[in-house]
């Protein structure tokens, strides 16, 4: 079969998002024109990952998906009322949230990881910043305002740090970015989780706050003192300047897919049998762990309606869980371990598809 | 009144009053007045027609704006009924908590579109007096070209520009300047530290975007106002700066106040290029080198990631109130376009 450039099948999705998903049995080779098998919207965070696996899934089996990347929030309320077949989101749905869906129980599965790293312009620091738990919380709680303060001094004995402000730069957008920042504040600072706690959005004590990755990239590189936070894959492409941060196992990680696959692994190796997987695996255990790491979900009915569609996003998921996880790490995710695959894939196995009337 | 005013009712009274003898009249006004008779009986449906088709496009639009308010309304209500007025009085917007008070939103959307019209308004007038009057005629095309392009300029790209160009200059040489050199630190409305994103970012960003509505719309006006009216003025031995000044600025004033309305319009709606620079910081500091924030960026920033249903009531709260504060604008402006319109005539 022919593979269809990303480019041109991304025209062709976009062509016709306004389409209402076919319902018909026939499932329609790439190649032609018009029709979509499966519509899902949610996180932007995971989008070009997901585009490359929709158009090689696409290019492999036939079967299109249209995918909307409208933001986790979103992607929980187009799925809760039941307009996308599935949803995608970098925070798990709260309790709440699942009660409203209109189409029952919603299934968590995770697909990749993805991490924050902390970015930051001193001049003549370009790498080698450290920081533990503690400060990195200080100094987004405003407690910490000064790059000389003698707790980063300690950390950093063979670094020159200037008596400059420190500028705090976070993303002003709800964002799952966000939600793993604050989650992992949250998670290690008492201070934090009284006070603004973790959120898309939450209330900022300092700084200035900047639309998207590129947003918070550009204030960074432009302003002399300030530090803040970006997705990794948008650091390492970007090639910012990342400080190391303290994981649990006390040893100073910079961010890297390695790292992050660490944390899963740290984490994956702690979870109850009977998990729903709408977990935090910030402040992870495990040595080589980045404590700054998460899952991004795809959400799914564990009741599919549609036969059809039930058996193909079924398929695409266990495709995505194997195939598709070989993918990730060129694009800077970190595919899910394979211990965890194995369990997810049972996992999807309790999808109920409706029988073909 | 001017003899082009004059010459159209002329050319009427010679088609409808020909006093010329019979057998001296043209074929054309019986032959028209004929056609004329013939042509009503069969064009009645089609006039009916034509009128009820432009009659529904033109009620279509005010519909429309009754439409968004409804939708706007009943989408902000549970929020209005739950938050009440704190939803415009407080400062508080934590999301988490539950609270919303979108009183910095509101006051920063008010306060960058005065920053914004402060520096756009003497600027566009004098482009648009330079172009009508001094330009010479080589010059006038392609400045007047060059300043509407402006308004083609995607937001996006105002707000790419102002971080990577805008920001730096602001940060290392406008901010120091008005603050050291010109000792305005000392009034709050200029002190502390200079980071570049902030309201007079977000302010001169919008100057830039309003500058073009103002400056063409100007222009327009100024070159309509009748040569009579200069040549009057000069003739009286006004200086050409008198003549522009006393006769014709006067003339054009109640354009020149609705092209200043349009830009208004630009910079109180105006979403991207404002979220891009404004620092994002919900919180009400009377200096203007502190970050801030403004309605359509707080729509902006947590629409797509809102998922509690309050949250998303407080934010089409917050859209309600800007549409509320847009008409409310509009409405001052009519009537002081009606006012100085008036005024310019006696």
């Amino acid at each position: 079969m022919r593979i269809i450039p990303g480019a041109v099948l991304l025209v062709a999705l976009l062509a016709c998002g306004k389409e209402q998903p076919r319902t018909s049995a026939d499932s329609q080779l790439a190649t032609s024109g018009g029709s979509v098998d499966l519509t899902g919207a949610g996180a932007t965070f995971p989008y070009p990952l997901y585009s490359k696996w929709f158009s090689d899934y696409a290019a492999k089996t036939g079967v299109r998906i249209n995918y909307q990347s409208i933001g986790s929030g979103g992607g929980i309320r187009q799925l809760s009322e039941e307009t996308v077949d599935f949803g995608a989101t970098d925070g798990p749905m709260s309790d709440e949230e699942l009660k409203r869906a209109k189409g029952g129980p919603i299934l968590h599965i995770p697909t990749v990881l993805g991490a924050d790293a902390i970015t930051y312009n001193l001049p003549g620091v370009a790498s080698g910043l450290k920081l533990t738990p503690e400060v990195l919380a200080d100094i987004f709680l405003g407690k910490i305002t000064k790059w000389n303060d003698p707790r980063i001094a300690t950390l950093n004995q063979g670094l020159r740090l200037p008596s400059t402000d420190l500028l705090v730069v976070h993303r002003s957008d709800g964002s799952g970015t966000t939600y793993i920042f604050t989650d992992y504040l949250t998670s290690v600072s008492a201070a934090w989780k009284a006070g603004p706690g973790r959120g898309k959005e939450v209330r900022w004590p300092v700084g200035l706050g900047a639309k998207g990755n590129e947003g918070v990239a550009g204030q960074i590189k432009q302003t002399p003192g300030s530090i803040g936070y970006v997705e990794l894959a948008y650091a390492n492409q970007n090639s910012l300047s990342v400080a190391a941060v303290r994981n649990s196992a006390g040893e100073f990680i910079t961010p890297t897919v390695e790292a992050v696959t660490a944390a899963a692994a740290g984490a994956a190796s702690r979870l109850p049998a009977n998990t729903d997987y709408r977990i935090s695996i910030v402040n992870a255990p495990g040595a080589g762990a980045y404590p700054i790491s998460s899952f991004t979900w795809i959400l799914v009915y564990q009741q599919q309606k549609d036969s059809v569609k039930g058996r193909k996003l079924v398929d695409f998921l266990n495709w995505a869980l194997t195939e598709g996880e070989a993918q990730a790490a060129p694009l800077d995710y970190a595919p899910i371990p394979e211990s965890m695959a194995a369990n997810l894939k049972a996992r999807i196995a309790t999808i109920a598809v409706a029988p073909t009337r | 009144m001017t003899e082009q005013a004059v010459q159209p009712a002329s050319r009427v009274t010679f088609v409808t009053r020909d006093e010329s003898p019979p057998s001296e009249r043209g074929w054309m006004p019986w032959r028209a007045k004929d056609r004329r008779r013939v042509n009503m009986g069969t064009s009645a449906i089609g006039d009916r027609v034509y009128k009820v088709a432009i009659t529904l496009c033109a009620m279509a639009v005010p519909l429309l704006v009754v439409l968004i308010a409804v939708a706007l309304s009943i989408a902000a209500w549970p929020a209005i009924s739950e938050i009440g007025i704190s939803l415009v009085t407080s400062s508080v917007w934590d999301v988490g908590a539950h609270k919303f008070g979108a009183a910095p939103a509101l006051y920063g959307t008010v306060v960058s579109s005065a920053v914004a019209l402060i520096i756009a308004t003497p600027l566009a007038i004098g482009v648009a007096i330079f172009l009508s009057e001094f330009a010479p005629r080589w010059l006038r095309q392609p400045v007047a070209f060059l300043v509407d392009l402006l308004a083609a300029i995607p937001s996006v790209v105002y707000g790419l520009w102002g971080i990577f160009v805008l920001l730096p200059i602001m940060r290392e040489n406008v901010m120091p300047f008005l603050r050291d050199d010109l000792h305005l630190g000392a009034t709050p409305f200029f002190s502390g530290p200079a980071y570049g994103p902030s309201m007079l970012a977000a302010g001169v960003i919008l100057a830039i975007m309003a500058l073009p509505y103002i400056s063409a719309v100007s222009r327009e006006v100024l070159l309509a106002v009748p040569r009579s009216q200069r040549e009057a003025a000069l003739a009286l031995g006004a200086t050409r700066w008198e003549m522009i000044r006393d006769a014709v600025i006067p003339f054009a004033r109640s354009g020149i106040v609705g092209g200043i309305i349009l830009g208004l319009g630009r910079a109180l709606g105006e979403t991207m290029a404002v979220t891009m620079l404004i620092g994002n910081r919900p919180e009400i500091s009377a200096s203007l080198f502190a970050p801030g924030y403004t309605m359509a960026s707080l729509i902006a920033n947590e629409f797509s990631e809102a998922t509690d249903d309050l949250h998303l009531s407080a934010l089409m709260a917050v859209g309600a109130m800007l549409f509320a504060i847009t008409l409310i604008v509009n409405g001052i402006a009519r009537w002081l376009v009606w006012q100085v319109g008036r005024g310019g005539r006696v």
